[in-house]
């Protein structure tokens, strides 16, 4: 076109990246890529490569190599041996290799983001301003990480070789989210990436080799063979983005094993817009949404929620502003949305737009036409969709937006709740009373007001229910790349000594040395015979089962009974938690601290009858029982104490906002205890998930049941709501069985055995509930572990400005 | 696609912007976020970017939306005629030659205080480009309001079809929204046939809040055009200010079905920065609002920058002012 013609039209014509150094660091590879293990690139022992092909044109950028299982062996290996010096360097030494790589990241820029725009199909103006600057952005926050690791995770250290699975939406950027915390912390690591973009870890490989020493990052490529290798490989933790489904996978493998696993999911995120909202900048917000990233997105403001008065009014809006929307070659720096990654996600998006059609939503795309050399698709909203609509529920993962109304503050609530996952959702209001009020109620991991896929590495992102476990980004992420310091003895490093001594045998019922001491022959009183019930909803409640099981001392004497409660009972109990779930954990830090403390207060009035009991199940002898309601007591005070003082963080985020990292309760939790100290265990682990604003539902020890079926009686008499904290006895594993796969239980704490512990795991893959699982004997957790169980971290973005 | 011709001066469009009656629905509604309008702002200029031919070509549009300003205390008649000249060929001829451009290119209007609107006329004589006078106390606007009808009359008299007033801001920061109404209303019926343009001074008004505020008055009293600034103010054209700006006038334009004009002034002087706000226009508004009868950008230097482009363009170098003949 000539510059008169263009005169005439003002069009905006073509605005092209080059591709070429890109494509001539392809050409000096030939193309041809191995793996990178030990800072050696090797090929694959398989002999297998497969394509890595550009979704824009469909040609074919390289071949990336398949690793197989020995190849994962090797990997693995390599991060083992580099892991002893590594992990043993000073915070400051990693602090310098991290700073390095951030470095390298910058000096590199331009080269990585064109070849991920080849690789991904994502705009170039994605990966120049956002991916790559987010990624260097992740190496230097963690950087200083590293260097302050010493005094900030004090009694903390590296977790070990980690595994990492991530996504192929944001290759680059994923990458960093996992490498970084994880080398800061002192761990060595092993990366695949998604075999549709392998080529950023590729070439970021190549930067390790020049700055780290071998071992420390291997990068392995291949499919979901490679994953399930490295899944199965000897590494300590596995850290994986990507769908549920595959989630679920892992945490099937992974059950009863001694790894640590994290898991970003999918989601189905809701954007809630009121009446009072700025609506031209609300539809700027769903443009960032929804058609960033071709929707492509995990945490995609999918769901549009509008207020039904300006409902009208917003998607005229809308309408307009697709028009506008430019879709096209990637590398067109005015271009808005690229191709999708490949044709299978393309016909997972026909396919469900095709639906939603059929379901009778209404359907609206702009005038113009998409390309057709490559996998594009249009921008797409539906309207008239019902929460019941397919396209309502299930992740799209494409440029689709669903679009639904209310009428109230409280509906938008429970529509925005109305989903399995809980990633992220978006909150537009000019009312910062309405939208912090919001907030508090949404059920998911960030939360942005009056804006949208913000990111940043001093804010932890991750999920609640289905969306998946663990957070990246901000100290909370750090916590997923460390343990607890331990001794040689596996205790941990500052605790108490304590043991419980044992008494002389006798009859639980009788005790010998009552009757001993008293020289009696028989009983002119038999004991009364005493009921232990299940604890439902503040009463106390028989057994659905009619059954009772038989409690006995550690001699085999009987010394009473309890309900054999079964999935009925729990279904009750999780019924009668849900039902004050909301309530509970709206209630004020300061309220919870009174019950709890009353509660500490009741049990120092009945100290003897529960150390004479904790005597009668364990064979303690009266000083340790003793102690061990004395240490009871101390927990009760000091759930308490957390009650009001488990403060969160205001992030150091590098926009103009406060980012509000807030620990709030899980939800509804079963708390299955350990058979050790029964009474101190149930203060200690039940009253800090309570003191979090959790309610429970809590199994006790088989063993050891008797304890916390007196507690109820302090339940009782100290004001805690009914329904906050069931008690339900039985079998241990069956009724674990049933609490994991119960789809309204948030988190789940089980101590057993280790078949147990991986029945637990396994079960949870319903709605994927934390879990957090111990052996039944032995000591217990530290606080500050049991309240960061107890709780997951929200991260709310408020931006301001008058 | 020669709507460029037809649409050169703003006193011919058809369908005028009339004075409407004072509505403080959409005044008191007005609902700005300014982080929002901010990350919006940014992102505009980095989603959209036009390359060669393009490039050129929106730089020559540039050229004709500009309002080629002089309002400086040492002006004399000699050195508006020379501005008027640089108007009516903005863009020397060899150059346009070598860009292959036919079509006439001035600029939107050349622009300047009462005392020199006669020079101007008659140096402008034969051409299309009109005159545009600043007024009403121009910059501050704290002249006895009897004094700005006078001079606003005075102008129009002197030939001038396009006047550019300043409002109160002390009304805007009071919320005084009648008064406002009031006196834009009455600029504009002294206006008569000239086009009217009311300068916010957004600089001074404190919130992007009132900047829309004021936006909706102005355009209710019958303003063709809302300008930023005065160029005098600490902070003038800002790509935020302008955003809020275009909110207004596509709203106004939906819900009254008339176009007002933009014009953006004061800070803008490199070509490259000029392009953003014509890609503004064109996301914000549509094509319509790159033409001059609905946008103008009020510079003076930006002009020479513009030529020094093309000529880079053209030629393959990099230009030297000295090449670039002065306004």
């Amino acid at each position: 076109m000539t510059v008169a013609e263009v005169l005439n039209t003002l069009t905006y014509g073509v605005a092209p990246e080059t591709a070429k150094p890109a494509q001539e660091w392809l050409d000096a590879h030939k193309g041809h890529f191995g793996l990178f293990i030990n800072n050696e690139w090797r090929e694959p022992s398989s002999k297998e490569w497969f394509d890595s092909i550009n979704p824009a044109n469909k040609q074919k950028l390289a071949d990336i190599a398949q690793a197989s299982d020995e190849d994962v062996h090797d990997a693995v290996k390599a991060a083992r041996k580099a892991f002893a010096k590594w992990s043993q360097l000073s915070g400051h030494a990693r602090a310098r290799y991290l700073y390095a790589i951030a470095r390298q990241i910058q000096k590199n820029s331009r080269l990585f983001a064109v070849l991920e725009t080849l690789d991904n199909g994502k705009p170039i103006r994605e990966t120049r301003d956002i991916d790559i600057p987010l990624v260097a952005r992740h190496f230097y926050h963690h950087a200083g990480w590293a260097q302050i690791m010493s005094t900030e995770l004090r009694g903390y250290e590296p977790v070990g070789v980690v595994g990492q699975i991530i996504p192929w939406n944001f290759p680059l950027l994923m990458l960093s989210w996992k490498i970084a915390p994880a080398l800061a912390m002192g761990n060595t690591v092993v990366l695949k990436p998604a075999e549709f973009t392998s080529l950023s870890a590729l070439l970021f490989a190549e930067i390790c080799g020049k700055i780290l020493p071998p071992g420390v990052v291997n990068i392995i490529t291949g499919d979901g063979r490679t994953g399930a290798a490295l899944v199965n490989a000897d590494v300590d933790k596995i850290a994986f983005t990507g769908s549920t489904d595959v989630g679920r996978i892992i945490r099937k493998a992974t059950a009863g094993s001694p790894k640590k696993i994290s898991l970003e999911l999918g989601g189905k995120s809701p954007f809630i817009v009121f009446d009072d909202a700025d609506l031209d900048s609300a539809v700027e917000g769903v443009v960032d949404a929804i058609w960033f990233n071709q929707g492509e997105v995990c945490c995609a403001g999918s769901r549009l929620l509008v207020q039904e008065g300006v409902a009208e009014k917003m998607y005229a809006k809308l309408k307009v502003r697709m028009e506008k929307l430019r879709v096209g070659d990637p590398l067109d720096k005015a271009v808005d949305i690229g191709a999708i990654i490949a044709p299978v996600q393309l016909q997972r998006i026909e396919q469900l737009v095709q639906q939603g059609k059929d379901e009778g939503a209404d359907i609206w795309q702009p005038s113009w036409s998409c390309p057709t050399e490559g996998y594009f698709y249009p921008p797409t909203l539906f309207t008239n969709a019902a929460p019941a609509s397919t396209i309502a529920q299930v992740e799209i993962f494409g440029p689709v937006l669903v679009a639904m109304t209310f009428r109230t503050p409280e509906e938008a609530v429970k529509l925005a709740n109305n989903t399995r996952f809980g990633l992220a959702a978006t909150i537009w209001s000019e009312d910062i009373n309405l939208a912090l009020d919001i907030a508090t109620q949404v059920k998911a991991g960030t939360i942005w007001i009056n804006s949208t896929n913000l990111f940043d590495a001093a804010s932890g992102f991750g999920g609640y229910r289905e969306s998946g476990f663990g957070r990246e980004g901000g100290k909370e992420g750090l916590y997923e790349y460390v343990k607890k310091v331990k001794d040689e003895n596996g205790k941990m490093k500052d605790e108490r000594k304590s043991k419980t001594k044992k008494k002389a045998p006798g009859n639980g019922l009788h005790p010998s040395s009552l009757r001993q001491a008293q020289g009696i022959a028989f009983i002119l009183h038999p004991s009364i015979d005493r009921t232990a019930k299940l604890f439902i909803n503040g009463k106390q409640a028989r057994p659905d089962s009619g059954y009772s099981i038989e409690v006995n001392d550690v001699n085999g004497n009987l010394i009473g009974e309890v309900g054999a409660g079964n999935r009925k009972d729990l279904r009750n109990a999780v019924e009668a938690a849900r039902g004050v779930a909301d309530k509970w954990f709206k209630a004020t830090g300061h309220n919870r601290a009174q019950i709890l403390f009353y509660l500490g207060e009741n049990l120092a009035a009945r100290t003897d009858e529960f150390a004479r009991r904790i005597s009668q199940q364990t064979g303690a002898d009266a000083e340790s029982a003793l102690s061990e309601v004395g240490a009871g007591i101390e927990s009760l005070f000091t759930a308490a104490a957390w009650a009001d003082k488990y403060d969160g963080a205001i992030h150091n985020t590098p926009i103009r906002n406060v980012t509000l990292a807030v620990p709030e309760a899980v939800g509804v939790m079963g708390i299955l205890l350990p058979d050790d100290k029964p009474l101190l265990a149930l203060c200690k682990l039940a009253a800090s998930a309570l003191a979090m604003g959790n309610v429970l539902v809590v199994v006790p020890s088989p063993v050891a049941p008797l304890s916390a079926t007196d507690f109820y009686q302090l339940l009782e008499t100290s004001d805690v709501p009914a329904g906050t904290f069931n008690i339900v006895t039985g079998n241990r594993d069956e009724l674990a069985k049933t609490l994991s796969e119960h789809d309204d239980v948030d988190g789940i704490w089980y101590a057993g055995p280790p078949e147990g512990r991986k029945a637990v795991q396994t079960a949870s893959v319903g709605n994927m509930k934390q879990t957090w699982v111990m052996p039944a004997n032995g000591d217990l957790p530290e606080m500050d572990e049991i309240l960061r169980h107890a709780t997951q971290v929200k991260n709310i973005w408020v931006p301001y400005g008058a | 696609m020669s709507m460029t011709l037809d649409t050169k001066s703003i006193t011919e469009t058809l369908n005028r912007v009339p004075i409407m009656p004072l509505d403080l629905g959409p005044v008191e509604d007005v609902k700005v976020n300014r982080s929002a309008v901010e990350r919006r702002a940014d992102s505009m200029t980095k989603r959209r970017t036009v390359k060669r031919e393009w490039q050129a070509a929106w730089q020559l549009q540039v050229a004709r939306v500009i309002d080629l300003t002089t309002l400086a205390g040492d002006d004399t008649p000699g050195t508006v005629e020379r501005l008027c000249a640089k108007a009516r060929q903005p863009i020397r001829a060899e150059l346009l030659e070598k860009l292959g451009v036919t079509q006439p290119i001035t600029t939107g209007a050349v622009c300047v205080y009462h005392g020199m609107v006669e020079s101007a006329v008659d140096a402008l004589a034969g051409s299309e480009i009109p005159v545009a006078a600043v007024s009403t106390g121009f910059p501050a606007g704290l002249n006895p309001f009897k004094q700005k009808i006078q001079e606003i009359e005075a102008s129009v008299k002197a030939g001038a079809s396009e006047i550019d007033i300043v409002i109160s801001r002390q009304h805007v920061l009071t919320q005084n929204w009648q008064a406002l109404y009031n006196e834009v209303k009455a600029f504009r019926e002294a206006c008569g046939p000239a086009h009217m343009k009311s300068i916010l001074a957004t600089g001074e008004l404190g919130t992007l809040k009132n900047v829309m505020r004021a936006s909706y008055v102005c355009m209710q009293a019958g303003s063709d055009f809302i300008k930023t600034s005065t160029g005098k103010e600490p902070v003038n054209a800002t790509l935020e200010v302008s955003l809020v700006m275009l909110r207004a006038i596509r709203d106004y334009y939906e819900q009254t079905g008339y176009k007002v004009g933009f014009k953006p002034a004061g800070g803008i002087r490199s070509a490259k920065v000029s392009v953003d706000w014509l890609i503004m226009m064109k996301e914000e508004l549509g094509d319509e609002w790159m033409q001059p009868h609905l946008f103008r950008i009020g510079a003076s230097a930006l002009l020479n920058d513009i030529e020094r482009q093309l000529e880079h363009f053209a030629y393959g170098r990099y230009s030297s002012m000295q090449y670039q003949a002065l306004g």
